[in-house]
């Protein structure tokens, strides 16, 4: 993975090239092979922010640079899957060494450090001075080549080990995770239950999978691009306002996102306004306002949930109710039994119930509808934005009205945008 | 309890100089993340303990313990059964990803310390990010304005997130709590003023995410729970229990029903829940050390994860297994967050050693590399039009990609 060649100056110096994977030719690294250096780069930047190659000229910054300046590879003593961690004690003899050396020119943090640590560990403070004239001591018998050597291998060690602040540290954890917990956790019921699950087959399952990633090919834009550009790319938000919300006329791709599934109909806010039109000429839109009440009965505020079961009760399942919707007997029983004691998810039963009969039902007409048939002949697919002229040049990036300003006015209305998932995009003002 | 610093302890010892963690140094991993966590054996002293003081007499530790093995091992036998065919065998008559030339398009400078956790707006161009620091940034990701901004009084906010209407965000973190701020566009609003307490943990927040509406929210703690509360009144209304370890991500399903979650862990675990009845409806365990990220396929028939071993895995709910993992042997720092491209073929992963890899979710080998962080990758997060993604990373600062 590393290659260096040797100079003819001087055995301690290296020069530090990575290439990738053992293909050791300088040739295609010169060629600029993008991807290759990339990575190689990344590589070697790695092994120096963990010490295993440590800067000579400057010491302190602590990346690769793709020039010609000259890297060491840190001796096994130091590495940081050698000793890890670094303990108090070494620190603090590394610091007195310095102190010593350098008679008091330690650098600020080094300083706070070292007084810290005296106060800290202050009943072994004798070792460490003797510790650290010791090693002095010896350093000083070495020749001055391997002394050097020596100091800068293990201030490079400390530098990755105790760094500056403000600088990388490589070292870095975050907080500390893994605590054992008190858990009511029963394995043996769990295993037993999850024995008796009912379970596909995989090729069932991995087939859907195929399918899914076939069918949404050309919707997903990092896969298949975007009409007209994808607006991260050319500062063209021409494809966010095509697709906002409520648009006159919505975009093929939109439309047919719609004959996917029962889903994707209802979550597009522009699908559901026009599936609701297609019940309403079937005399059905009963069932889409009582599956909308149950989805804010189950996302709403908990105070209000006996006030809209109320509401549900009374609209659609009393007797005589004027948008009355035909459930079941059986969940019907169990629902009004529910209602007794109204909780969030009372209605779930009969809410099913009535989204199935809908996705088996009227979903499918709808599909097959003139409503939906016109509607996707008329949707609009947008041209293709030519690359421009002059690519340096770009565009000026305009904001869009904050979704936050809808706060002020929307407050006082009753469970607004509360139940649905409102979408907020640069077309909406008025709530 | 062994291991756990509590928040005001953190606090003292941050003010006497140094960082708190450090003062575990002893007692953490190391930074070779191929080794496994120390985390020991599901049937822990104290869940021995009670499940002693349960038993029938008769019946001896030895025995449950033997029960507990061999219902395992069937269960293994069981899913292997209807496992006929695998993935990339499937995946061999897919195309071929054609050559992605995913960039930097924008670059969101503005945190001083790591950013930690961030979340899109359904508006598809803004997003909330926090940082280490306790602030808590909203941006438009298209102009790279900042339009909001508010410090926490706490530091490491690992969990953030905008609410569907877009009119405020949750966050929290080290403070075991997640609060929720609605966001105004008066520019003397004090925001802080405005914070509502919501969920409240006996450890530090790992995670949060509002249910379907702004008026409920799930949160994720490394106390080893999930729970599910009510916004207006800081009511919690259900709990989840089954987690062994810091509980470290969850996901919200996106299927018709809409009543389960999946949430991952340092006990190697991934856990489907369901809302209703706090119950633990199916159970994942083929990781070899934390878990740091779960995200749903795009039909909530599967979901991801992203480990401290390196790998990223796919589940199967309907198959009940895994069905794939993601990984490389030049691969040894642990991913840290996953993501699904739009149409569910692509898998973003953030990963330790500040890179970002596409993997081909069909076939399983990885596309491409992405270079461009200068520290970890916290987080990756498909925008909600699949139009690019963000990654927010340790080095300060948030990318957009596309």
């Amino acid at each position: 993975v590393i290659v260096f060649s040797w100079p003819d100056s001087g055995a301690k110096r290296q020069r530090c090239v990575t290439c990738y994977e053992g293909k050791v030719n300088r040739a295609s690294w010169e060629n600029g092979c993008a991807a290759v250096f990339a990575e190689a780069l990344h590589l070697g930047n790695l092994l120096v922010r963990y010490g295993y190659i440590y800067p000579l000229k400057e010491p302190r910054a602590l990346q690769l640079k793709p020039d010609e300046s000259p890297y060491r590879f840190q001796t096994p003593y130091f590495w940081i899957s050698t000793r890890w961690p670094a303990t108090e004690l070494d620190y603090a003899i590394y610091l007195a060494k310095k102190n010593i050396r350098k008679q008091g020119e330690l650098m600020e943090y080094e300083k706070e450090s070292y007084s810290q640590l005296h106060k800290r560990i202050n009943h072994t403070w004798d070792f460490v001075v003797m510790q650290a004239r010791e090693q002095l001591r010896a350093s000083k018998q070495r020749r001055k080549a391997d002394r050097m050597v020596l100091e800068c291998q293990e201030q490079a060690y400390w530098l990755i080990n105790r760094p500056p602040p403000g600088a990388h540290d490589a070292l870095d954890m975050g907080p500390e995770k893994g605590n054992v917990v008190n858990s009511r956790v029963n394995l043996i019921e769990n295993s037993k239950r999850a024995l008796g699950r009912n379970r596909v087959k995989s090729s069932i399952c991995l087939e859907g999978f195929v399918k899914y990633s076939e069918q949404y090919h050309n919707q997903d834009p990092i896969m298949h691009g975007c009409l007209p550009s994808n607006p991260w790319i050319s500062d063209d938000p021409a494809h966010w306002a095509l697709n906002a919300d409520q648009v006159s006329v919505p975009t093929r791709l939109r439309v047919e996102r719609w004959s996917f599934s029962f889903m994707e109909l209802l979550n597009d806010s522009m699908g559901r306004k026009e599936f609701m039109t297609y019940l309403e000429k079937e005399f059905s839109a009963e069932n889409l306002c009582f599956w909308q009440a149950c989805e804010d009965l189950r996302h709403g505020e908990t105070s209000k949930i006996v006030q809209k079961v109320e509401e549900v009760y009374r609209q659609f399942l009393a007797p005589g109710a004027a948008r009355w919707v035909n459930i079941d007997s059986k969940t019907m029983d169990k629902t009004m039994e529910g209602i007794k004691h109204p909780h969030r998810f009372v209605m779930d039963a009969a809410q099913m119930h009535i989204y199935f009969l809908m996705k088996k039902d009227s979903y499918p007409r709808y599909l097959k509808s003139e409503l939906y048939k016109s509607m996707l002949a008329k949707a609009i697919v947008p041209q293709e934005t030519k690359k421009s002229v002059f690519p340096f040049m770009r565009r000026q990036r305009h904001s869009s009205p904050s979704p936050a300003k809808v706060i002020a006015t929307a407050t006082e209305q009753d469970g607004q945008g509360a139940g649905q998932a409102g979408a907020n995009s640069s077309a909406v003002s008025q709530v | 309890m062994r291991g756990v610093t509590s928040a005001r302890q953190q606090h003292q010892l941050a003010e006497a100089g140094e960082p708190w963690w450090r003062q575990r140094e002893s007692e953490r991993k190391r930074p070779n993340t191929r080794t496994s966590s120390t985390i020991p054996s599901p049937l822990c002293a104290s869940s021995l303990k009670m499940a002693c003081q349960a038993l029938q007499s008769g019946e001896s530790l030895a025995t449950l313990k033997n029960e507990s093995d061999s219902l395992k091992k069937k269960l293994e036998e069981e899913r292997a059964k209807l496992h006929d065919v695998e993935l990339n065998q499937v995946a061999e008559k897919v195309e071929l990803v054609s050559a992605l030339s995913i960039r930097t398009r924008r670059v969101l400078k503005g945190h001083g310390n790591k950013v930690l956790c961030m979340d899109w707006c359904k508006d598809k161009r803004r997003l909330v990010s926090s940082s280490q620091d306790g602030k808590v940034i909203v941006w438009d990701g298209y102009t790279l304005n900042k339009e909001h901004a508010v410090t926490m009084p706490c530091t490491w906010v690992m969990a953030c997130a905008y609410a569907p209407s877009g009119c405020a965000v949750a966050c929290g973190g080290l403070d075991n709590k997640c609060s929720v701020y609605p966001l105004s566009l008066d520019k003397n609003e004090n925001l802080a003023a405005k914070k509502k307490s919501v969920a409240m943990h006996t450890n530090y927040l790992s995670g949060c995410s509002f249910t379907n509406s702004d008026m409920q929210l799930l949160t994720s703690s490394g106390d080893g729970t999930c729970a599910l509360w009510d916004v207006e009144s800081g009511q919690l209304l259900q709990s989840f229990h089954g987690h062994t370890a810091d509980v470290l991500s969850l996901n919200l399903a996106p299927s018709e029903t809409g009543n389960t979650f999946v949430s991952g862990g340092c006990d190697k675990k991934a856990n489907v829940w369901d809302m209703r009845s706090g119950q633990n409806v199916q159970s994942f365990e083929t990781h070899d050390s934390d878990i740091n990220c779960v995200k749903y396929y795009p039909t909530g028939d599967a979901f991801a994860s992203a480990s401290d071993d390196g790998t990223c895995r796919l589940y199967d709910l309907r198959a009940d297994r895994e069905v794939a993992v993601y990984q490389k042997d030049s691969i040894i720092f642990g991913a840290s967050s996953v993501d699904f491209s739009l149409s569910g073929r692509l898998l973003f992963a953030g990963y330790n050693d500040y890179t970002i890899n596409v993997w081909d979710v069909l076939k399983g080998n990885r596309i491409s590399v992405l270079f461009g962080h200068e520290n970890r990758v916290s987080c990756v997060k498909v925008s909600p039009d699949g139009t690019s993604f963000a990654s927010a990373s340790w080095d300060t600062s948030l990318r957009i990609w596309a």
